[in-house]
């Protein structure tokens, strides 16, 4: 019997268009299409839906669709079940996926609604008056202090001056492209924000966009060395990713090139495994000493930031990662993405942002340690409504990473771990890597960024506020709709029409 | 009598102010006070109305004074039972009051002048006072502490606020600085303690506006040791100013910087060392900024203070009259009071001005 797999996609070419010109053929890194004499055929079992062939077809003679062959309908046995089973029985192995946890589990950020300001309060138009979104990250002091002259005692610790409360999360040079890494550097650069350079250390010609970098050390501790901790403008220690709670990285190496195995200090060809846990780390004490590390060898001139990923004692850690030292926390949700992760990990474990940043933003605050750390939110947002969310549940700022893709030029294709990106984003082979331009990504990312900012200026002007410091774990401003009770109490907010 | 509600978190309300004191603490009656804020009778709604004076008991000067409103006698007996474990009570008395045609129900006011036993001292007195006003407010259901301050106190409740200086009597009173409020409120428990002005300690808070940065600065004071349980948002500018000003000791007009900080564009603009300042402050005190709409009127026994939001959405207008200086929502109620308003000022949107009293007390009242 043939072997056969289940394709999840068909190539569907209609041959009254098509001038059998061979772009979608040439184009498709996934092996797709074919030529078969001067025809095109699709190979339904490789398409994975990542639509270059569509966008690239100049007689838009080619579509994909769900392959209209499937198993017998079944409500709990679905295809992706039965195919899964097929695969591992065949290979016997863990099933590996990308991006972010895409299951049907309830949406929160859709169940919450924001408030707005009528007769009493008047709203404020973001076209006549200041709108204010500038946002500082680090600890504060708890108070400042003046002397008689009314000069200023207190010094501020360090801190991260952004335009606005959005960076780009953590993203490796070696999960993503070299292009696609120096597109978010460009634009971070041009929006005044920061890039977080994930593990992958920093390609030694990039080093210039260090002032817009938060250098990022996880437990394979690639790349690092003293002058990549001071090129940045800030340190993330990584303990964890929302994408993959308890387990490390695995890139292949195939992936592992020239450039990559110079930025990250490993010798070409050879997988780059960051363990699960930091060797060094075992214990919170042990965390404290990394951070007081960090901070030495950068003289205390740069904020530490601890990235935990959201887990069901995410505020006990949260607590006890703000006494260990740390400036800043970065929280990271269950549907925040992955350049690779085992499926069984992304699609089960951990939980949802809006309720790990809620419940840490409300436990700092009981034990009074509230603004001695800044929170940074991220796994899965998706628009400015889900940044003003955020911002009201607690949160300082937010990282973006799979919205910042999209903007990039991704498709949502999920094939990440394949190394095979059409669209030259999560890529090491040179031929499709050169397909992402990084001065055209990086004005797509400053253009999403500047609608998103149109769009908080207005939400927040709606609401009687000009200064986002307003906003920040201001609950009063959300209702939720649907939750239940124990819901409500974790969130800390009211349900919709309650005063 | 209707109770504090755990359903309002805050009610929001459009109102009048009206501030006027002699700078130096000469002390005068409720005439101009009372005339300022009546000729604002368009701006409140009878569900509110009320005064501040400062300079009200010159005999008991250095001795702290508790108005407290009871709804019933247990909230009494158990304020009372509170108070005797607490404090050497030297005098109290019923508020004396009169029965208006409009106001006839009031509950019952009760003022006491305690010293606090020695050895209940735990930190400073203040502290001390504070601390007592926030628990019996929060924990004693049915007892209200309306003022808790030296040689002042707080009149106020339901109704216009011409007639509650009439049923709390303020002609008989005299003071060196009255503030004044009316409320229009959008949605009212009926609740005297509900009423402006607010108090903690010698602060006391006349405001008109709503501060959409409540949910965010009641956060930042919860930090600090203030709970926020009065359902309305003016009780943050008080508790805001006693924190910047009384316990991290910043001067008054920085303290009201912090509250309406400049634009970080302004800030951009600043030489060296005031940019270092404020951003400073602005930093730190990122969660004590209001933002919204709101015009304050902020007395204490040392000065006046007047503060309104940076775009400047509610009205102010100040005026300076020989050793007087007034603060109103409405320049035509300066002139209802019968002071001049030759020498008016509107203070932009975030401009703090603060008018200090003189150090010295004039002992001899002088009618106005």
């Amino acid at each position: 019997m043939k072997k056969f797999v289940m394709p999840e996609f068909m190539v569907d070419i209609d041959y009254t268009r098509c001038n059998r010109c061979g772009a979608c053929v040439r184009e498709c890194s996934f092996g797709g299409l074919a030529m078969n004499g001067d025809t095109v055929v699709g190979i339904d079992e490789n398409c994975v839906n990542c639509l270059r062939c569509r966008y690239i077809c100049a007689k838009d003679a080619v579509k994909t669709i769900p392959y209209p062959s499937s198993f017998k309908s079944n409500y709990y046995w679905r295809k992706e079940d039965i195919s899964d089973i097929e695969k591992q029985a065949s290979t016997g192995s863990a099933l590996l996926t990308g991006m972010g946890n895409p299951k049907d589990y309830e949406i929160f950020w859709d169940k919450i609604l924001i408030n707005a300001s009528q007769v009493t309060n008047p709203p404020i138009d973001p076209l006549r008056e200041p709108m204010e979104l500038t946002t500082y990250l680090g600890s504060k002091p708890d108070r400042i202090e003046l002397d008689e002259n009314g000069q200023l005692l207190t010094r501020l610790p360090p801190q991260l001056k952004l335009k606005l409360p959005i960076m780009f999360a953590g993203m490796s040079f070696g999960a993503i492209s070299y292009n696609a890494f120096k597109s978010l550097a460009i634009a971070s650069k041009k929006l005044g924000i920061y890039f977080n350079t994930g593990e992958g250390g920093i390609p030694p010609d990039l080093y210039d966009y260090g002032k817009n970098a938060i250098v990022q050390v996880a437990s394979g501790r690639f790349g690092v060395n003293p002058d990549y901790l001071n090129a940045g403008a800030a340190v993330e220690i990584k303990i964890g990713q929302g994408a993959k709670p308890g387990i490390g990285g695995h890139l292949p190496g195939a992936k592992v090139g020239k450039r990559v195995s110079e930025t990250r200090m490993i010798p070409e060809g050879t997988d780059a495994i960051s363990p699960a846990p930091h060797h060094d780390i075992y214990s919170i004490e042990d965390l404290k000493q990394l951070i007081y590390l960090v901070k030495e060898v950068t003289c205390y001139t740069k904020p530490v930031i601890v990235k935990i990923a959201a887990v069901n004692n995410a505020a006990a850690i949260a607590s006890g990662i703000v006494r260990a030292g740390a400036d800043i926390i970065a929280v990271d949700g269950f549907r925040g993405g992955t350049g690779a992760a085992p499926k069984r990990i992304r699609d089960n474990v951990g939980i949802p942002i809006e309720f790990a940043l809620s419940a840490i933003d409300q436990r700092l605050k009981e034990e009074g340690l509230r603004d001695r750390v800044s929170i940074v939110a991220s796994g899965g947002i998706r628009n400015a409504g889900d940044v003003i969310k955020a911002l009201a549940l607690g949160a300082d700022a937010v990282y973006i990473g799979t919205a910042a893709l999209i903007a990039m030029g991704c498709k949502m294709c999920m094939m990440c771990t394949t190394g095979k990106c059409a669209w030259g984003i999560a890529t090491q082979k040179d031929e499709l890597a050169k397909r992402l331009k990084p001065e055209k990504a990086a004005e797509q990312l400053i253009n999403m960024i500047n609608g998103w900012e149109i769009e908080i200026k207005d939400i927040l002007g709606g609401m009687g506020m000009n200064m986002i410091e307003a906003l920040r774990g201001n609950r009063h401003t959300l209702r939720g709709l649907g939750f239940n009770m124990r819901e409500h109490k974790v969130l800390g907010i009211k349900a919709a029409g309650e005063l | 009598m209707v109770y504090l509600d755990d359903r309002y978190d805050r009610i929001p309300s459009g109102c009048s102010v009206f501030g006027i004191m002699n700078v130096n603490r000469v002390r005068f009656d409720w005439r101009p006070a009372v005339a300022g804020i009546a000729s604002m009778h368009e701006r409140s709604n009878g569900l509110g109305g009320g005064f501040a004076v400062y300079g009200l008991y010159p005999e008991y000067k250095e001795t702290m004074c508790l108005h407290i409103m009871y709804d019933d006698r247990a909230s009494r007996e158990e304020t009372e039972d509170y108070l005797k474990d607490m404090f050497r009570i030297i005098h109290e008395e019923k508020l004396p009051v009169r029965r208006t045609a409009s106001i006839f129900n009031g509950p019952e006011i009760k003022r006491y002048f305690v010293e606090p036993i020695q050895d209940v001292l735990v930190s400073s007195e203040e502290e001390y006072f504070r601390c007592l006003t926030m628990e019996i407010n929060r924990s004693i259901n049915g007892a209200f502490v309306l003022s808790c301050g030296k040689d002042m106190g707080i009149f106020k409740g339901v109704g216009y606020p011409e007639d509650i200086a009439e049923y709390f009597r303020l002609d008989e009173y005299k003071g060196y600085m009255w503030t004044a409020h009316g409320r229009f409120p959008t949605n009212t428990p009926g609740w005297w303690g509900g009423a402006h002005p607010f108090g903690i300690l010698d602060v006391s808070v006349v405001h008109n506006g709503e501060l959409s940065s409540y949910g965010a600065n009641r956060k930042f004071l919860r930090g600090y040791g203030y709970k926020c349980v009065l359902q309305t948002d003016t009780e943050v500018i008080a508790y805001l100013y006693d924190l910047l000003v009384r316990k991290h000791r910043l001067p008054e007009e920085i303290a009201m910087k912090v509250m309406s900080p400049p634009l970080w564009d302004e800030i951009e603009r600043m030489d060296e060392q005031e940019k270092g300042l404020y951003t400073s402050l602005r930093v730190t005190y990122a969660r004590a900024a209001l933002n919204g709409p709101f015009s304050v009127i902020i007395a204490t026994t040392k000065g006046m203070a007047v503060l309104c939001d940076r775009l400047k959405l509610r009205p102010m207008v100040t005026a300076k009259d020989g050793e007087y200086f007034i603060a109103s929502s409405e320049e035509s109620a300066i002139a209802a009071s019968g002071f001049s308003i030759a020498n008016c000022y509107m203070p932009r949107g975030g401009e703090p001005v603060f008018v200090p009293l003189n150090e010295k007390y004039a002992e001899e009242s002088v009618a106005v």
